[in-house]
């Protein structure tokens, strides 16, 4: 019971916290949708941080460096520390400028004014929505198994609520856990929207890293030391070369280098670029978030590596860090403590995407086309709670029918697809002679191809082509469109190269 | 294109390269006792790439582009 009132105790503070923010809210849509563009460096890096990493982070490192060993992290993590900030710096900042510039609050606005062309918004709209679902989904399910695995019954020990759940054998059920998720990150997103969303990551991102670390410095103290720690891990863990399905080939880990590319598209970070005070904000974040991601990555791939040597081979690669602090850590208020750290994880990404799916079906769709006048900013703020409570709502419902479906299998899938997008953003900011043909090419080439290989791996899953990440040959078909496509099309307006490009 | 933003893709592309660390694939040496040489390397690379983007910060960052980004125009006065 005690791990349960600890994450109580943490979702009370979140809400708290969250909440305080509203305290300095202009009450008007710029705020709702970008906090004014009023966020400051270390927030900005908070919240960015906290949007790119997933409940992946901590235990998907984990369980993945278990399978594969200490490439996980020159794989994952690393090269994410480098083309991810290469991406805040190249396309993030110069979409601020151009958002701040314009107005705009989404992706779409800005892909609709640059190709001048409404059509566009309507093509890319479904693509990023059906992108970001599954994302939603792995988030909310993910947060439901976490707290499955603490509650429920360990060896011939009944669960946690005999009593009350007797249908899981004591253990809190899924529609129990994805409510009270949903209804905390809905509560403070409804109420404050983009300010909230970001003061909440912060705030859940700093909970996250702690917890992390706190785990490593348990576990490895229950262990003799990080020198004893290791020495009982298996050796073909130790090095990247394939051996018994650990180790990683040499063309994997260079073409995996095109999946960190997809927060180049992601919607929802977009959103938390365009609440930037001034450009000078984003320094910080493409400076610490490499040094970020190493905080967090390092001990959990250590976690995993250590593991090899004391769970079996077959244990479940998403519960390695589960067992291994219910194995080695016997204080419950500690177990509660790093089962927060996941949900926070899982919750700093879950707000944004609920925040910005709400802003694009209000923006992109109902007020699209000169709409915006018939409404007061009371009216735009109140569509856009609506539409935040009916995907939270239609995510909750899709959570409880796909529970036991492998929704964790889509989540390579969701990155390759916008990785493979990103082309048609660097076309549209760096490029001049992009044209709107040249955009669609890009954008019908990228899903043909990323659909081919979606069906060829059995839809979903990892998959390569003779090692070569799929993403690669989608990123490339995209960019090979992009470009033939727009070279052989008329130029775009002079009056569009004067409203995007500074001179 | 500014000399600096020329450098910082040639760097960049150099950093890409040196990520692959082709070097350490097989080698196990532990460092400081409890760190794979491996996972050690890409750790260091991290601390690399965060220097390197400090160093562009400094030498080519986009002024213009943030004076630009101030003259809203009518349209977006959703600031």
């Amino acid at each position: 019971m005690t791990p349960i009132i600890v994450i109580a105790i943490y979702l009370g503070a979140l809400l708290a916290f969250a909440l305080f923010s509203s305290r300095f809210s202009r009450g008007t849509s710029a705020d709702y949708f970008v906090a004014s563009r009023s966020i400051g460096p270390f927030m900005l890096l908070m919240s960015v941080f906290g949007t790119t990493m997933t409940a992946f982070a901590l235990v998907g490192s984990t369980g993945k460096a278990f399978q594969l060993g200490i490439g996980t992290y020159g794989l994952m993590a690393s090269s994410s520390g480098l083309i991810h900030a290469a991406c805040f710096l190249v396309i993030g900042i110069r979409l601020w400028a151009i958002g701040k510039r314009h107005g705009y609050v989404t992706q779409i606005q800005f892909f609709r004014g640059r190709f001048d062309s409404n059509a566009f918004g309507y093509l890319l709209f479904p693509i990023l929505v059906l992108l970001v679902i599954p994302y939603l989904l792995i988030g909310v399910i993910g947060a439901s198994k976490t707290m499955m695995g603490l509650t429920g019954p360990k060896g011939p020990n009944p669960g946690m609520f005999p009593e009350f759940f007797e249908s899981t054998g004591g253990a809190i059920p899924p529609e129990l856990t994805g409510a009270v998720i949903c209804l905390v990150v809905l509560c403070y997103v409804f109420a404050g929207g983009s300010r909230a969303a970001a003061w909440a990551n912060t705030f859940q991102t700093i909970v996250f890293m702690a917890m992390g670390i706190l785990a490593f410095t348990l576990i490895s103290n229950k262990l003799g030391g990080v020198g004893a720690a290791i020495e009982q891990a298996k050796a073909s863990h130790l090095v990247r070369t394939e051996s018994d399905h650990a180790g990683v080939s040499a063309i994997t880990f260079l073409t995996y280098m095109f999946i960190p590319l997809s927060v180049g598209m992601f919607p929802h970070l977009f959103q938390h670029w365009l609440t930037a005070r001034s450009a000078k904000a984003f320094k910080l974040t493409v400076i610490a978030h490499p040094i970020c991601i190493m905080i967090v990555w390092v001990p959990c791939v250590l976690i995993g590596i250590w593991a090899t040597g004391i769970l079996p081979p077959d244990a479940t690669p998403g519960a390695v860090l589960a067992m291994m602090v219910g194995k080695l850590i016997s204080s419950p208020i500690i177990v509660g403590m790093v089962t927060a750290g996941i949900l926070a994880a899982i919750m700093s990404s879950l707000d944004s995407q609920f925040l910005c799916l709400g802003t694009m079906f209000t923006n992109d769709i109902v007020l699209h086309g000169g709409k915006k006048n018939r409404f007061t900013d009371k009216q735009v703020i109140l569509m856009a709670r609506l539409f935040i409570v009916g995907i939270v709502t239609l995510t909750y419902i899709l959570s409880l029918v796909l529970f036991k479906q492998n929704v964790f299998d889509l989540a390579i899938w969701c990155f390759s697809g916008f990785a493979a997008l990103t082309p048609l953003v660097i076309a549209a900011l760096y490029w001049k002679r992009a044209t709107l043909p040249g955009a669609y090419a890009s954008v019908i080439a990228t899903t043909v191809t990323w659909f081919y290989f979606f069906k060829q791996s059995g839809y979903g899953g990892e998959y390569t082509v003779n090692g070569v990440m799929p993403v690669a040959y989608c990123w490339l078909a995209g960019a090979v469109a992009m470009i033939v496509v727009s070279l052989v099309t008329k130029p775009p307006s002079k009056q569009t190269i004067a409203k995007f490009f500074p001179s | 294109m500014k000399p600096a933003v020329l450098i910082a893709i040639v760097v960049f592309i150099v950093l890409a390269i040196l990520h692959q660390d082709v070097w350490n694939w097989d080698n196990a040496d532990l460092v400081f006792g409890f760190m794979p040489i491996g996972l050690a390397y890409h750790a260091g690379y991290s601390i690399v790439a965060a220097s390197f983007w400090a160093i562009v910060m400094k030498f080519a960052w986009p002024t213009r582009l943030e004076e630009w980004a101030d003259e809203t125009d009518d349209a977006a006065t959703n600031n």
